[in-house]
């Protein structure tokens, strides 16, 4: 009788988190779905000159300017052509200077993952090579494993450099 | 002519703030030995702005004390004094002094002068060149940076005693909501007082019978609980006493009327054993003045968070604007609900009338961000007065067009320029009494700082009947700092514009007031930045003027669209001079590489936008094939190469920065009308870019 009860309690002592997946290739990723601001199809983003390999260009979301990133690039992984199932994540990004909005493109977005927090892991290192800095966890789906994104780090670390340097000047 | 200058306080410590940080931050770049230039002339421009700024504003020992700072800066500069670790540390403290002296003087405190002339000491001890002796001192220093303690005491709180007269509650105000105030300010604690409370026969309810006693803790100016009481001063009898650290009778005061055990509970503060009081203070003091850096640095951070005061007429005139806008939108989709062809007049009327309502509630909004220029004019008269005082002149400042509406980003960065404007003028132009009445001119001089609209601009101008400008000395001093060659065939006016160029001065002697080349340099970057030009105008021995234009509004910008490839930019229509398609025998190379073309009797160096951008395929990839636009940017000419010219019209400027970052050569993107994004070109950036990328090599040859 009491058995449902602990559940519960059990369930909400282990506050759930929802993730949105996505798939590069053939791997899972997930972001918090907090961040999410918008999922829109790929469009032909406007390109900036001089700026990083990654990013795509920016775009026109409802009067502001987005710069939109390429998510395998940032990675490091193999370019991949888009196809009609390309689609760009708009994320909130913070940083010590307030909140901005930034797309990624990746390959497609596949569901939304309520996990608990006892089946998130802590990355494993993996040694030289494999950068884990912006994976803050594993989350264990069924048979599959997602590494969730700290989104922060990832889309603040390309400019690190940059705000340094603005903040001496 | 009496203006409150206390307005402009805040700015300018605001200002002063930040000049502090830009130099703390560069002297901690600086490696010692070697002299960056750049970095140097940054940490000068803010000590240079600072002492300007408390100049005139009569903040004297801020400005004696940058003084000192500023010529050993000054000789770092020029070389002339090595940069050593010892200077730079003592530049340093300095900083740290200087900044304590502008906190103490934004919050009326005390400055502590022996701290003060301690710092002076040593930076002067350097400026004599005894290294040896200060490399001795910094621990003294070190000690002497520590607060000495009893000199500046801060209260701790305020004893309030408030008694409002029996009439207060008739003149509506509440002596609840003026205790609820002070309560938000920090951890007050009261008592009230009912002894006047007379019996309910005679109990009148609309007086006011009861006093209070009330103990406010924390870290709190006088200003802010004068503010509170502003009201009720005359219906009231109010004594505001501060608590200091070792005042203890006041504490000791407080615990005696206090009940004793609910105090203890409620006022820990008060009752902690007195003897860390001391301590206590010096910490909160710490903490409390940690919070103001850090309030400052987050408003640095968010340099958009500043507000604005708008006239009630404007906000109206835009309420309106929304309600016809309502209307207009109302009126079309009611029409869309079931079209037929026959109404398609109607329809078209619609969207015209839509198109007016857009345009005009565009206009109101950007009226919104607009400020009479007398924000920035009026600082003039109290520079001028004590200025021409100090030089032994006698000047009148003559001021018109001081209603003249400018953007308000316009207002917070043109201040500085027209202050080194003016000071030139006192200093340069104008000539002494004698000097003039032998010149067969009046005695007193004459400014005459002038705001118009002009055509679209905003033209702001410094004209003064002075000396004019020494067309020979400014081209000796040329020729000396290396600037031009001696051979050179520049046109008179373009040696005045030769004052434009960094660490030019004429001056024969340093002065306080001008004279380091600091400052025409600035002056023009500043107002390039806005998206402005200036010009000067000279006649030897009648006069000299100074004309800025600027753009009417920041938020929407002139522009021609270029494209390369199928790339879209849009270039600022100031910028442009013209555009030109050139035959193949105009041009030239330099060395084999860099292009150049001649353009009347000027070379011109060539920047090919596809290169600098890494564009691929450009269509016209050879010059007689694309268009050149002749643009001009921090004083230099320059043919912009692109593929075709497209069509002139105004962008609403959108910012790249508030999601992503600044990029070289760009100062902004647009959303053209298919709601594709263009990016704007940003040509001084893209003349620097060009540079540092060697692309012109060219363009050093012919500047």
């Amino acid at each position: 009788m009491n058995e449902p009860q602990a559940k519960i309690e059990a369930a909400l002592e282990n506050q759930g988190e929802e993730y949105l997946t996505f798939r590069l290739g053939e791997e899972d990723y997930g972001v918090d779905i907090l961040r999410v601001q918008e999922i829109r199809g790929w469009e032909a983003a406007t390109r900036i000159p001089n700026s990083p390999e990654y990013v795509k260009g920016v775009v026109n979301m409802r009067g502001s300017i987005v710069p939109i990133f390429d998510m395998r690039q940032r990675l490091g992984m193999e370019v991949h052509p888009y196809s009609k199932n390309t689609v760009v994540i708009v994320l909130r990004v913070k940083n010590e200077r307030g909140e901005r909005n930034m797309g990624v493109v990746v390959d497609e977005v596949s569901d939304v993952l309520s996990t608990q927090k006892d089946r998130i892991c802590n990355t494993p290192e993996f040694g030289g090579g494999i950068a884990t800095d912006y994976i803050s966890g594993l989350a264990d789906a069924d048979d599959k494993m997602i590494m969730l994104l700290d989104v922060d780090k990832l889309l603040n670390q390309g400019e690190q450099t940059d705000s340094e340097n603005e903040d001496a000047a | 002519m009496s203006i409150d200058m206390a307005q402009f306080h805040q700015v300018f410590f605001e200002e002063s703030f930040e000049g502090l940080d830009i130099m703390e931050s560069g002297l901690l770049n600086m490696d010692p030995g070697t002299v960056d230039d750049e970095e140097i002339n940054s940490i000068f421009r803010a000590a240079h702005s600072i002492k300007g700024g408390s100049g005139t504003f009569g903040f004297n020992d801020i400005s004696g004390f940058t003084h000192i700072m500023e010529t050993l800066l000054d000789e770092m500069r020029d070389g002339r004094r090595p940069v050593t670790p010892e200077a730079v540390d003592v530049l340093l403290r300095s900083v740290d002094v200087l900044r304590d002296m502008l906190a103490a003087t934004s919050d009326d405190g005390e400055v502590d002068e022996e701290r003060v002339q301690e710092q002076k000491a040593e930076l002067e001890q350097i400026l004599n060149g005894k290294p040896g002796e200060v490399a001795t001192d910094v621990g003294a220093a070190d000690v002497a940076a520590q607060p000495v303690g009893g000199v500046e005491v801060r209260p701790i709180g305020w004893h309030i005693v408030f008694r409002p007269l029996s009439h207060m509650l008739r003149t509506g105000n509440d002596p609840l909501r003026i205790i609820r105030e002070l309560a938000e300010l920090g951890d007050l604690k009261s008592e009230g007082d009912i002894s006047a409370l007379p019996a309910l026969s005679s109990y009148e309810p609309e007086d006011s019978y009861l006093s209070w006693d009330l103990h406010l803790h924390g870290d709190v100016e006088k200003q802010a609980i004068d503010d509170i009481f502003d009201w009720v001063e005359d219906d009231c009898e109010l004594i505001i006493m501060p608590l200091l650290p070792e005042g203890e009778p006041e504490a000791v005061m407080v615990a005696a009327t206090a009940a004793p055990t609910a105090s203890e509970a409620e006022t820990p503060v008060v009752q902690a054993a007195p003897p860390p009081v001391e301590q206590r203070s010096k910490k909160d003091r710490r903490s409390s003045k940690d919070r103001r850096t850090k309030d400052r640095r987050q408003s640095v951070g968010s340099s958009g968070g500043g507000s604005i005061r708008v006239e009630i007429s404007k906000i109206d005139a835009l309420i309106n604007m929304v309600g016809e806008l309502v209307i207009t939108q109302s009126m079309l989709s009611m029409l869309g609900e079931d079209f037929e062809m026959d109404r398609l007049e109607r329809l078209n009327d619609g969207l015209a009338q839509l198109e007016r309502h857009t345009r005009e509630l565009q206009e109101s909004v950007m009226q919104v961000r607009m400020l009479p220029i007398s924000f920035t004019f009026s600082r003039f008269p109290r520079l001028v007065h004590d200025l021409s005082s100090k030089l032994g002149k006698k000047i009148e400042l003559k001021m018109t067009g001081e209603n003249t509406e400018v953007d308000k980003t316009v207002i917070e960065k043109i201040g500085d320029p027209l202050v080194h404007l003016v000071r030139n003028s006192l200093d340069h132009g104008i000539e002494m009494p004698e000097v003039r009445l032998a010149a067969g001119k009046p005695e007193t001089g004459t400014i005459n700082l002038s705001a118009s609209h002009k055509g679209g601009n905003i033209v702001i101008e410094i004209r003064d009947d002075g000396q004019g400008l020494n067309r020979d000395k400014i081209e000796e001093k040329a020729i000396e700092k290396e600037i031009i060659d001696e051979d050179h065939n520049l046109s008179d006016q373009q040696i005045y514009e030769l004052i434009f160029a960094a660490g030019f001065s004429t001056a024969d002697v340093v002065s306080d007031v001008s004279g380091r080349g600091v400052g025409m340099d600035v002056v023009r970057r500043n107002i390039n930045e806005l998206g402005g030009s200036i010009e000067i105008e000279s006649d030897p021995g009648k006069g000299s003027a100074i004309i800025i234009r600027l753009p009417l509004t920041l938020a929407i910008l002139d522009g021609q669209t270029v494209t390369v490839a199928d790339e879209t930019y849009i270039v600022p229509l100031v910028s442009i001079i013209e555009s030109i398609q050139v035959k193949a025998d105009q041009i030239n190379r330099v060395a084999g590489k860099g292009e150049t073309f001649k353009l009347r009797d000027e070379f011109l160096p060539i920047l090919r936008l596809h290169e600098l951008f890494g564009i691929e395929n450009p269509n016209a990839s050879s010059l007689e094939e694309g268009l050149l636009v002749v643009v001009e940017g921090d004083g230099r000419h320059c043919g912009l190469f692109v593929d075709d010219l497209l069509g002139q019209q105004q962008v609403v400027i959108k910012s790249l920065e508030a999601n992503y970052q600044r990029v070289d050569g760009i100062s902004g993107a647009t959303i053209l009308g298919d709601g594709s994004v263009a990016l704007i070109l940003d040509i001084p950036g893209l003349l620097r870019l060009a540079a540092e990328t060697g692309a012109d090599s060219a363009a050093k040859q012919t500047a």
